[in-house]
Order: structure tokens, then sequence, then C-alpha cells
């Protein structure tokens, strides 16, 4: 079907990007984060260049559209709630995204180029997403929606 | 603080990359791209809308083998710490990306493309507290990093 060959391309893209600007390198991500050490704003750039290609295209011309080429609509959450949950959830992201230096993404694509290691933090990752699975997501009605 | 090892051009076109990916993704399947959201979908037992999922996470997998064909070398990918950490570090950021509804990349960019300040909440967040751990292990407790 053609909107799994979209999604195969587009995770080859993501993932060509993520090895370019080495955001795969738990290193690079930790010099970034040292903001009082040796400082390396490398991943600002990547968010940056990010933000420019994906807002610009979305705003005059994606959403523009009534709806995606191969959907019938766009599947965005209009959540808007800053609420506890979000900011805990992301506090236990920073925490472990500190301590390793690997987010999910380059987690992933380092499966093929560190596999001992890499598989090891996704092991655990796919753990604590089934963990929440079992403590949150069966008593509540709200999935996440990114 | 000194700046240092910075690589403004590769990130750049990493960047646009990564941007390029996630346009391609609304455009066409009207999906967000987020790897977070992406695997949350893949362990939800209902998968009817879930292959996509699949072919997305394969293409991750598959970039390093594309990557070879035009590039000298590969950035390098080792983790500091014992495995251990690795462990937790991962059960860390798959329980708290699912409970904080992304990560870098649902909050940090499609999020924050989109102009949201739950994504921008999100992404100051876990900018903060990492930033907070990598000072406490690197200039604190010196925990091999």
């Amino acid at each position: 079907m053609f909107k799994n060959f979209i999604a195969l391309v587009c995770g080859i893209i993501f993932s060509l990007g993520l090895l370019v600007s080495e955001m795969v390198s738990p290193k690079k991500i930790q010099d970034f984060l040292d903001i009082t050490g040796q400082w390396d704003p490398s991943l600002a750039l990547v968010m940056a260049g990010a933000l420019l290609t994906l807002g610009g295209l979305q705003q005059l011309f994606i959403f523009k559209r009534p709806r995606p080429l191969l959907e019938e609509k766009f599947f965005v959450t209009n959540n808007n709630a800053i609420d506890l949950r979000l900011i805990i959830g992301a506090a236990i992201f920073g925490l472990g995204w500190g301590l390793a230096g690997f987010c999910p993404g380059p987690a992933i694509v380092a499966l093929t180029l560190n596999p001992l290691e890499a598989s090891l933090f996704v092991a655990g990752m796919v753990l604590g997403i089934l963990l929440f699975n079992r403590l949150n997501r069966l008593n509540s009605a709200s999935d996440p929606d990114l | 603080m000194t700046i240092a090892n910075f690589t403004p051009y590769s990130a750049l076109i990493g960047g646009f990359l990564i941007g390029l990916s996630a346009a391609l993704l609304m455009l066409f399947n009207g999906r967000v791209a987020g790897i977070s959201g992406i695997l949350a979908g893949l362990s939800v037992p209902k998968m009817e809308d879930g292959l996509w999922r699949i072919f997305f996470v394969i293409g991750l997998i598959l970039g390093p083998i594309f990557f070879k064909i035009f590039s000298i070398e590969l950035p390098q990918t080792q983790l500091s710490g014992f495995w251990m950490m690795w462990l937790g570090a991962g059960l860390l950021v798959g329980y708290g990306t699912q409970l904080g509804s992304g990560c870098t990349s649902g909050h940090g960019v499609c999020g924050l493309a989109r102009l949201s300040l739950r994504s921008l909440a999100a992404t100051l967040t876990f900018m903060f507290v990492a930033g907070l751990v990598v000072f406490l292990s690197r200039h604190v407790f010196s925990a091999g990093v």
C-alpha cells in the first residue's frame, strides 16, 4: 500500500537527517545539554532547520489543503492542555534523555550502528511503554497525541 | 562556557531532512512524525492503522545503510556508563514520552512547528531536566561521562 511506502521513505529521510547532523551521537547530545561546559550548539540548529522546513511547508501549503493526499483527515491533536501529566512526563523523559543522550529516534537508528548498547536502551524503552500501557492507559481514555 | 565541536552546516542540513520527512508524512498520510507516538501506536492492541508505523521504524533502521552510500564515515553512537544505566534510561524515556505524549520529534519539532504552547512547555521541561542531569553528572558527580 502506498501509505506504507511513504512511511518507509519518510523513515529513511528522517534517519538520514539524524545521521548527517550526528544527532544519533549521545556525546553530541550531551555536549549540547552541557551549556556550562564545552558547549556544542548544533542541536539548536537541527531544530531550527527542521522547524523552518516543517513549519513553512505546513502553514504555506499542507494545512491549506482540506485533507492529506492519502487520508481523509489530518491526524493532529487539538489538546492544548498544559497539565501536570504533560510536565511530569516530559521531566521523566528529560531525566532518561540526559542520562543516556538517546531519545527515541536516534536510539532506533543506532540499533544498526551499535546494536549491543542501543538494543539495551531500546529494550528499556519498550518496557517503559508497556509499563505505561499497564499503569495508565487502561485507566484513562486519553491517548498520546503525538 | 566555551563553544566546541559546533557543526552548523551538517546540523542545518540534517534539520532540513527531518523537517522534510515530517512534512511529507503530514502531506501524504496526515500523520505526525513523532517517534514516541509512532512507537506507542505499535504497542497498543488496536493495530488497524498500525502497519505504516512498522514501515516508518524499518526506514529509521535502514537509514544507516543508505547513509553509507553517500558518506565516508558514520557518526559515533557509543553510550557512556554501564548497561544497567542504559536500560534504566530507556525505561525512563519510554515511560516519560508516553505520559508526556511526545519526545524531541513530537513536541520539539512537530508540535513547535504548529506553534503549540503545550509542546513548548514540554520541550522546555525536558530540555531543562536533561540539562540538569548532564550538569550534575559532568560537573558535580563526574560519573564517568
